[in-house]
């Protein structure tokens, strides 16, 4: 990570500025106490500190934030936004980053999280509700994990807990326009937007 | 007071013992719950982490659907946490009212108050009521109260309680004749979405609130999540793999055991659905 | 006929770089009853002022517009101006064409088109001002001073030995606050109570001193130099005069049994035990005990009598009643210090719930000699001497969500002085420090710190503490270091919480009572944050210490003196000038309705009686108290009879600015 270009970067991209706007809270509140970090029960999982990202926000350090692995393995507890004494709510921060790297394709530091909640979404649009046990082995096909908890599948079937038949499903295709809308909504916002879709590609001409 | 009754995808499949044994507790406590007729999915973690709008455009549509109601009941805390962060963003925000109505084609103002079962146990019906309705108190049985994070989290939005140290299930639990325990894992997260992806950090996670509560000298874990059921109870497995500890810590819905108390058939329970069966625990506690 | 003279200010660039000052003067020549007017570079200098002066006097004016910065800066310099001319310095007035016209505009035309404007506006209330005369009124060359702790005795003294005479009121059954629960102080490592005692045996034996302990201050009356004070002396039940201070009656109070105690020890924040009738520590002054009415068994039930038993002097009186003095003094220097926010407000930190989790001021105890466990550390929950002690800085300060958004200012330091002593007694002890920033700006206050960094082992961790949690007789803390990026994990035997502070409870109300302003978190506030830092915008009441913001032990000492030095000052006078500039009631018209009283913010009005000749009672009306009143004009636009006139803003003044407007 080069910090030589920091102000420069900070100005010029208006990263600062965009993930301020997409999660409602004022990233530069944050003084860097760290009670996030100490409170965070990821921390250990992570490459970034959730201190750290909020600095990197801060410094307008796009690509080091979006291609971070922390921002998927956030768990979204809120531990962080209930305890941080500036009152920055760091889990729509996340929330915010991972939308935004979603969008830039940046996704590839931690594929197994996006897989799975793309995976969930999918359940939800296509039936309204999740069916569970399509979720699993959707997941460990994608994930080439074929085998990954593999042995618990019987277990769960004969406890009922696993049923193949499907759950019972809701308001199937309201949902589904409302998902079409959505991502209708949101293309038109972002095309109407000026912000870059990826600091990478307007990167080139500066080295 | 009228609750139209949010049981979640969960509660239909992996934790149907939850709805059953929510079902059955409201029953017995005169708490009339009627499901919301086709309600849809709350979105979950997947769907803030994707989209703002469509997190709280999928609950909005649900809640829309709730006519002549005093509240919406929930039991699953995520569900009940996007629920309520969607109602209370929508009061907030008129702007992003219309694009709700946009996306979902209905119209939600989060009018009325979304809430959580233990909400309304402790604060509508009260402990005294439930105190009085026991059958088989769980004397000498040892809870460990967990209550993961989202129902109490963020505390601006969903508090009913004191967000570092909860006490509404203790006190639930405290009136069906449990003894709860002090430990300091209440609130600490299992992981929660993370167990389809990275089952390795929540094994961890798993481990370490296991530890907390097994050490705190607890018989049985108590739950109001789906999700951290499915982390504490299914993956002690993986636990005794990972960390060659095995708790043979049953794990059950906070509904389980106050209907355990209030003399609920077991089949109204769903307790042979878990996979650390509570049978020894509870068979130990009947013959002393 | 009126000769208005109009001066002009460049202010520099200031005014000029917008106004077109030199258009300025001569449309103000063109003005009726205007017979001079002039533009200059800097009106406040002293060729500036010579210009006005000779003006006056060489062309005999009688009225003058200095058109320059606001009045706040400069009135009284041009008043000053005039004066030596032969002229009333009411009669010169001030057109602001810097703060409300070339400051705030850019446009060249339409700024230099406004000032003329309020020029004009001036010049037309100029036209109708009148000589006045300053007001003198008596000064009671008496203090009172409120709080008993280091900045209230500091005060009292400097006062007392400056020759006059002081009342020191203390709420507590003795004076030395604070400092004296203290024990050793940064950057000098001296001995609290050493240092602090021979003042308190000062103010005790200090002939212009009088000392109300267990009293407080209920009601105060009057305005700068003539203030009356309502004191109540809460019965002590022991009579001052002759208790010998011997101490058998607390050693034989059947509720002061140490294994049976219940009553908390305040001296000691609660980590002690104490009768119901004691003396709070051994040097106490005055070293009479109160009883504490609440937890006395012959108050609660009638059965006891102990103390008056044993008390070979004769001293305990149950039948003593709360005592109401009044007493008059010119000036009031508030000194009512701080607290320490509660450590049990955080729930991260065990919300109170951990007897091992103790605030500073607690620790101070555990340190002192005098404190609960005679100076030994060892922690509240079981006597160990704790082998690991974390130390949580900003626990409340700088926290907008959970505490205050303000840095305490001290904690660096006392923390710094905590794992220093800690390190001291406990030799094979670990001090572990949470910090966000050092805050250590002070003479000898950085090397004090890095002293416990660099020669003491204190292990200083850079980041917050997120939560912590009791687990097998341990404290599990759980923090970061965010200079190394990591989680932070101890198990400790002992955590002290540097927890914000707060303005005492009930600084609200006595700022009310004072008529002080006062911030949203209780803090008396200062006249001019940097002009007048012990003055307040209540003539007449001074600040001294914490009560007005968080503050060590020298700053309070200082500000404590500053305080008693504006009082001297004020004292060296037996009669104190005011301006003129007050409300005036025409007693004729005046139909006694007393509106006015109902809108006074300053309580300035009085009610007179208007008699006839054999005595008979007309009417009662109005009457302004000058000395009080403030000139703020709220009885005058109130008063329905049109019967008060503020002096200097008259109607007609007022009339004349408004009928010029847009001429």
């Amino acid at each position: 990570m080069k910090l030589g270009s920091v102000a420069r970067e900070k100005t010029r991209s208006g990263f600062l500025a965009e993930v301020r706007r997409r999660s409602g809270t004022n990233p530069a509140d944050c003084y860097q106490c760290g009670k996030c970090t100490a409170g965070c029960p990821l921390t250990f999982a992570g490459d970034l500190d959730p201190a750290r990202v909020m600095r990197l926000v801060q410094l307008g350090q796009r690509d080091a934030v979006l291609q971070s692995r922390t921002i998927w393995l956030c768990a979204s507890c809120e531990t962080c936004t209930t305890r941080c004494p500036q009152e920055v709510d760091l889990a729509s921060v996340m929330d915010a980053l991972r939308i935004m790297a979603r969008e830039a394709g940046l996704t590839q530091a931690a594929r197994e999280v996006a897989i799975a909640n793309a995976g969930l979404l999918g359940s939800v649009k296509s039936r309204g509700r999740v069916h569970e046990m399509m979720l699993v082995l959707q997941q460990n096909l994608r994930t080439l994990h074929l085998f990954r908890d593999a042995e618990k599948g019987p277990v769960l079937m004969l406890k009922g807990k696993m049923d193949p038949l499907g759950h019972k499903r809701g308001a199937r295709d309201q949902v589904r326009r409302l998902f079409e809308n959505v991502a209708r909504m949101e293309a038109a916002e972002r095309a109407a937007s000026t912000t870059p879709r990826c600091a990478c590609s307007d990167e080139g001409g500066e080295a | 007071m009228s609750y139209a009754y949010f049981p979640g995808c969960s509660q239909q499949g992996m934790a149907a013992e939850f709805d059953r044994s929510a079902r059955s507790v409201c029953d017995r406590l005169g708490i009339a719950l009627s499901e919301i007729p086709d309600w849809v999915c709350c979105g979950a973690t997947p769907a803030h982490a994707t989209s703002h709008l469509l997190s709280i455009a999928l609950p909005a549509l649900t809640l829309a659907k709730v006519k002549d109601a005093d509240a919406v009941a929930t039991v699953c805390a995520a569900c009940y946490s996007r629920l309520r962060i969607a109602s209370h963003e929508l009061r907030e925000d008129a702007e992003l009212r219309a694009r709700v109505k946009e996306a979902a084609g209905v119209e939600c103002a989060g009018e009325v108050p979304v809430r959580h079962l233990l909400d309304i146990l402790c604060n509508d019906l009260g402990v005294a009521a439930i105190r009085e309705r026991v059958k088989r108190p769980l004397a000498g049985l040892k809870v460990a109260c967990y209550y993961g994070c989202l129902l109490m989290r963020p505390p601006k939005v969903v508090a009913f309680d004191d967000p570092e140290n909860p006490r509404v299930m203790d006190e639930v639990l405290a009136a069906a004749g449990a003894e709860c325990v002090e430990w300091p894992y209440k609130t600490e997260c299992c992981g929660a979405s993370l167990s389809l992806a990275r089952p390795d950090v929540v094994c961890k996670l798993a481990n370490d609130i296991l530890r907390e509560a097994r050490d705190a000298g607890a018989h049985v874990i108590a739950v109001a999540c789906p999700l951290c059921h499915t982390n504490l109870d299914l993956r002690q497995a993986d636990v005794a793999r990972q960390y060659g500890v095995r708790y043979e810590m049953p794990v059950l819905f906070f509904t389980q055991l106050l209907g355990l108390a209030l003399g609920v058939p077991e089949k109204g329970l769903g307790l042979n659905r878990l996979i650390v069966s509570p049978k020894p625990v509870l068979e130990k506690l009947a013959a002393a | 006929m009126a000769r208005v003279g109009v001066f002009i200010c460049h202010c520099g660039e200031n005014i000029a770089r917008t106004v077109d000052c030199a258009r300025v003067a001569e449309y103000a020549a063109t003005l009726p009853g205007v017979a001079h007017a002039v533009d200059y570079r800097y009106m406040c200098s002293d060729p500036g002022q010579r210009l006005i002066e000779t003006a006056i006097r060489e062309h005999g004016l009688t009225g003058v517009v200095v058109a320059s910065c606001s009045p706040h800066m400069h009135e009284v310099t041009f008043r000053r101006t005039v004066a030596r001319a032969g002229l009333n310095p009411f009669l010169c007035e001030m057109a602001n064409i810097r703060e409300q016209c070339s400051w705030v505009h850019e446009d060249r035309e339409a700024a230099t088109a406004k000032a003329c404007e309020l020029v004009r506006l001036m010049v037309e209330k100029v036209k109708w001002n009148t000589a006045l005369e300053p007001i003198h009124v008596p000064v009671t060359r008496k203090a009172l001073v409120i709080g008993g702790g280091i900045a209230g005795i500091q005060a009292a003294l400097d006062i007392a030995n400056g020759g006059r005479e002081v009342i020191l009121v203390e709420k507590g059954p003795s004076i030395g606050g604070h400092m004296a629960q203290l024990s050793e102080t940064f950057p000098t490592l001296d001995c609290s109570q050493c240092i602090m005692t021979p003042r308190m045996v000062e103010v005790k034996n200090h002939p212009n001193i009088t000392l109300y302990t267990y009293a407080e201050v209920e009601k105060v009356d009057g305005y700068i130099g003539n203030f009356a004070v309502t004191i109540r002396k809460k019965a002590r039940c022991v009579d001052e005069a002759l208790c010998t201070g011997c101490g058998e009656c607390q050693s034989k109070c059947p509720q002061g049994k140490l294994k049976t105690s219940v009553i908390p020890n305040e001296f000691d924040l609660g980590l002690s035990r104490r009768p119901a009738i004691y003396v709070p520590f051994p040097q106490a002054v005055p070293n009479v005990p109160v009883i504490d009415k609440e937890h006395c068994r012959y108050f609660q039930d009638g059965k006891c009598g102990v103390c008056q038993k044993v008390c070979p002097a004769k001293a305990v009186d149950f039948t003593q009643t709360d005592q109401v003095v009044t007493e008059q003094v010119g000036a009031i220097v508030v000194a009512t210090g701080y607290d320490v926010m509660s450590s049990g407000e955080y729930g991260e930190y065990g919300g109170g719930r951990y007897p091992d989790v103790i605030d500073g001021l607690q620790f101070e105890r555990l340190l002192s000699a005098s404190g609960p466990t005679g100076g030994e550390v060892k922690r509240p929950s079981d006597g160990k001497v704790p082998e690991t002690v974390v130390f949580i800085a900003c626990a409340g300060s700088r926290d907008r969500s959970h505490g205050v958004p303000y840095c305490s200012k001290i904690c660096c330091m006392y923390t710094a002085k905590h794992a220093m002593l800690y390190k001291h007694k406990v030799h094979h002890g670990q001090a572990y420090v949470f910090y966000m920033d050092i805050r250590a700006g002070g003479k000898n206050y950085d090397e004090f710190v890095r002293r416990a960094i660099e020669e003491e082992g204190a292990v200083y961790l850079r980041g917050r503490v997120s939560r912590l949690y009791q687990k097998d007789g341990q404290l599990i803390v759980k923090g970061a270091d965010t200079l190394s990026g990591q989680p932070v994990e101890i198990a400790a035997d002992l955590v002290v919480l540097a927890t914000a502070i707060q303005a005492r409870p009930g600084s609200d109300a006595l700022a009310q009572m004072l008529k002080v302003p006062y911030d949203g978190y209780g803090f008396l506030s200062e006249a001019h944050p940097k002009l007048r830092p012990v003055e307040t915008n209540s003539a007449g009441v001074y600040l001294a210490g914490a009560c007005q913001a968080p503050k060590d032990i020298p700053e309070t000492v200082a500000q404590a003196s500053a305080a008693a030095s504006k009082v001297l000052g004020l004292f060296s006078m037996e009669q104190m000038e005011r301006e003129p500039t007050v409300s005036v009631v025409n007693e004729r018209t005046c139909i006694g309705c007393f509106d006015c009283e109902r809108v006074c913010p300053f309580g300035a009005i009085e009610h007179r009686e208007i008699r006839d000749r054999r005595g008979n009672l007309l009417k009662v009306v109005s009457h302004v108290n000058e000395g009080v009143c403030a000139g703020c004009g709220a009885c005058a636009t109130t008063c329905r009879s049109g019967s008060i006139e503020l002096r200097g803003y008259t109607d007609e003044q007022v009339f004349a600015q408004i009928a010029a407007v847009g001429v």
